[in-house]
């Protein structure tokens, strides 16, 4: 699972992470937390990317250093053709427009003084986008795209709305300045399903309406696989596997995916749930992070290689990659695991 | 402990009649009485748990579910709160208890697992001191024997090195294993009944299943009741013997858990199934969603509470209220004027995508007629 490399990576794409490395000082006791080590990912322009994991694996930190908040210790994030690791800060600012991002509590990630107006039009009048009428009528148009009524919700303050209404008021302060890409941190984790699947649905009318590149950062696979284009599985900083959905569940080439995948409570009483095969323990520290491959402390399949040796990514199918010594493929579809 | 324990007739010492449901709620109505109105948080639900069974609550937010087990338990205040109906466990009436004899069957007869481990442990109390509080209360075990029991039930929680972490505060464990300490301290002076109120919707998938086992093998181990409290019907799926599914404070479908699942009803049920995404579906794949949201329980709707919502309702909904009727299965009972599956139901559903009514074409864009559950 934990695996380095870059095979996994296209070229040609509107988002380009390469070798990320974010730590944070423990202290004053010299330790650190290893949060993301050296991680690679791409993002095709209009592609969703769905990033899953548990608890503590450092998918909000990949999220938020993608975004230089802060910025990472080590490797680079280029989008659009620039590296925004060299950026200093009025540069980088410049970039901010174009990238947004939307968290997972709606209501404390609203200002609970301000009325939704202040808080949808701020970012216009930082950047004095067009005449104040002009400003009021993009207002209006984003919070009708994300289904509120602006005659009503302009005037109230967030503890009018429910959870799910907060969300889309985050959404629509996003959307208000055209960004290219939006970060959304498990914007669907806080919501009941039903809400959810408001929200989730939204998210696609939005992306197809403002022509959106997305990166979906949740912890249920289920969810991302539901609005994702590509799906990368991360384990304590490290990239495991990244696929495209379907190929992704229809054959988990790495046994963390696996156990992800048979954690999900399926909504059919036929189908007794097995705590046979289910991951045992939780997520390691990552001050101190395993040696060799970080996932095999709770993998069934580890052997003394997977201590002593990373595994790197590799291709076992088409837009199949996976970072494993032993993956869950056949034989024969798997070309390179013979050789090493 | 200084304080003087109450003796009363609790229920297990008044001789337990082994036969008969461990746990009857009949019509049982909880008010508050709030400065803009009344709020009507749960209006006539009833049940009966067996012993040993799992009842399976699901709804929304603010469908009652979490005040309908509070009720139960007797923990809501006594001030501005109207409570009606009778709740007999183990044949014993407890609704008219008081405080201080609900407390003897708090811990030692039903215990309670919430929603967020963090906000229901003691921040500035070792998780031991929390195990043995109510041992040394109830059962009158002293120190030595109560830490020993402490230490057994961490190690039956599933938690590791428990000699050790006996001595932590809660902050010093993640979210899974404060849900494990939160479960070793309603366990602990064996519960015959357990509340757990949402117990994993603060944690992740891998954790949240490594939870529900976790419940579910000591329910095995103890012969325990549970009710268990979600909104989400793919926890209850696989782990509950019945379910019973609330909107706007009152139960609309009842049934064991298969049955419920093969011929549901009412279609708030099948709304709430349809909208959780599936694995099995390709990605992309529109979500069925419930326009609008919970009815105000101050002044619910005339009729039906979920007919605003319903892709189903017609003319009569809006007027009369469905009562709770049996359906044609054992134990399988539904509050709908046009089911799910009948062709009630279906010409309905019909009539209403045909007058372009907003409800049914949202529950119609992923494709209704598909099986549900498929």
């Amino acid at each position: 699972m934990a695996g380095s490399g870059t095979a996994h990576l296209r070229g040609d794409a509107l988002l380009t992470v390469e070798h990320l490395l974010v730590e944070f000082p423990v202290g004053r006791t010299g330790l650190k937390v290893n949060a993301v080590t050296d991680l690679s990912l791409d993002i095709a322009d209009g592609e969703t990317v769905g990033l899953v994991g548990e608890s503590g694996c450092g998918k909000s930190t990949t999220g938020r250093a993608i975004m230089q908040f802060p910025k990472p210790t080590g490797g680079t994030v280029v989008f659009d053709g620039t590296d925004l690791t060299t950026l200093n800060g009025e540069e980088l600012r410049r970039t901010r427009p174009a990238m947004q991002m939307i968290f997972q509590d709606p209501i404390s990630s609203l200002n609970p003084r301000r009325t939704i107006g202040d808080i949808v039009s701020e970012p216009l009048n930082i950047w004095k986008r067009g005449t104040p009428a002009e400003r009021a009528a993009r207002v209006d148009e984003v919070l009708d795209a994300v289904g509120l009524d602006p005659a009503v919700a302009k005037a109230k303050r967030p503890h009018e709305f429910s959870g799910g209404q907060c969300q889309r008021i985050a959404i629509a302060r996003a959307l208000v300045l055209e960004p290219k890409v939006i970060i959304c941190d498990e914007p669907v984790s806080a919501l009941d399903v039903s809400v959810q699947a408001q929200i989730l649905n939204l998210l696609e009318d939005m992306k197809e309406r403002y022509q959106l590149t997305m990166v979906f950062i949740a912890h249920d696979l289920a969810v991302v696989k539901n609005v994702s284009d590509r799906v990368a599985v991360m384990y304590l900083g490290k990239m495991c596997e990244v696929a495209s959905p379907d190929s992704l569940y229809a054959a988990p080439a790495h046994p963390y995916t696996r156990a992800l995948l048979t954690s999900i409570p399926v909504p059919d009483p036929t189908r007794r749930p097995d705590p046979e095969g289910r991951l045992q323990g939780e997520i390691p520290s990552p001050v101190m992070p395993p040696s060799g491959c970080r996932f095999r402390t709770r993998c069934p399949l580890a052997q003394e290689r997977c201590a002593q040796e990373e595994p790197q990514m590799r291709r076992v199918a088409d837009d199949h990659y996976v970072a494993c010594h032993f993956p869950l493929v056949d034989a024969a579809a798997e070309p390179a695991a013979a050789t090493v | 402990m200084a304080r003087k324990k109450v003796v009363l007739t609790s229920p297990s010492a008044a001789g337990d009649k082994i036969d008969g449901p461990l746990l009857e709620v009949e019509d049982i109505r909880t008010h508050f009485l709030t400065p803009s109105g009344t709020v009507r948080a749960v209006d006539g639900v009833t049940f009966t748990l067996d012993r040993g069974k799992t009842l399976g609550v699901v709804g929304e937010s603010g469908s009652g579910k979490t005040i309908l087990s509070r009720s139960v338990m007797g923990l809501l205040p006594t001030r501005n709160v109207l409570r009606r109906g009778a709740i007999r466990y183990q044949g014993h009436s407890i609704s008219d208890y008081s405080q201080q004899q609900m407390r003897s069957i708090w811990g030692t007869e039903m215990g309670m697992i919430f929603q967020d481990p963090m906000t229901s442990l003691n921040p500035v109390m070792k998780i031991g001191k929390q195990i043995t509080e109510s041992l040394r209360y109830h059962l009158d075990m002293d120190k030595g024997e109560a830490r020993e029991t402490a230490i057994a039930l961490l190690t039956s929680v599933g938690i590791p090195e428990p000699g050790q972490r006996i001595d932590e505060y809660p902050h010093q464990l993640s979210g899974g294993m404060r849900q494990r300490v939160m479960i070793a301290v309603s366990l602990a002076c064996g519960p015959r009944l357990l509340f757990a109120d949402e117990p994993t919707t603060a944690l992740d998938v891998t954790v949240q299943a490594q939870i529900l086992d976790l419940l579910q093998a000591q329910q095995v181990e103890r012969h325990m009741a549970i009710i268990l409290v979600t909104h989400d019907l793919g926890v209850v799926a696989g782990r509950t013997d019945d379910i019973a599914v609330m909107y706007a404070g009152k139960v609309v479908e009842k049934a064991p858990t298969a049955v419920l699942f093969s011929e549901m009803r009412m279609p708030y049920t099948e709304a709430l199934l349809n909208s959780i995404p599936k694995l099995e579906d390709p990605s992309h794949t529109r979500l069925q969603i419930i326009g609008g949201r919970p009815p105000d329980l101050i002044n619910p709707p005339t009729g039906c509470n979920f007919s605003p919502r319903c892709p189903y309702a017609q003319p009569k909904c809006f007027v009369d209220e469905p009562p709770l009727r049996d359906a044609e299965s054992p134990g399988h009972q539904f509050a709908c004027w046009y089911p799910v599956g009948t062709p009630e139901g279906r010409q309905a559903l019909e009539d209403n995508v045909a007058a372009v009514f907003p409800a049914a074409l949202l529950a119609t864009e992923t494709g209704l007629d598909q099986p549900v559950g498929a």
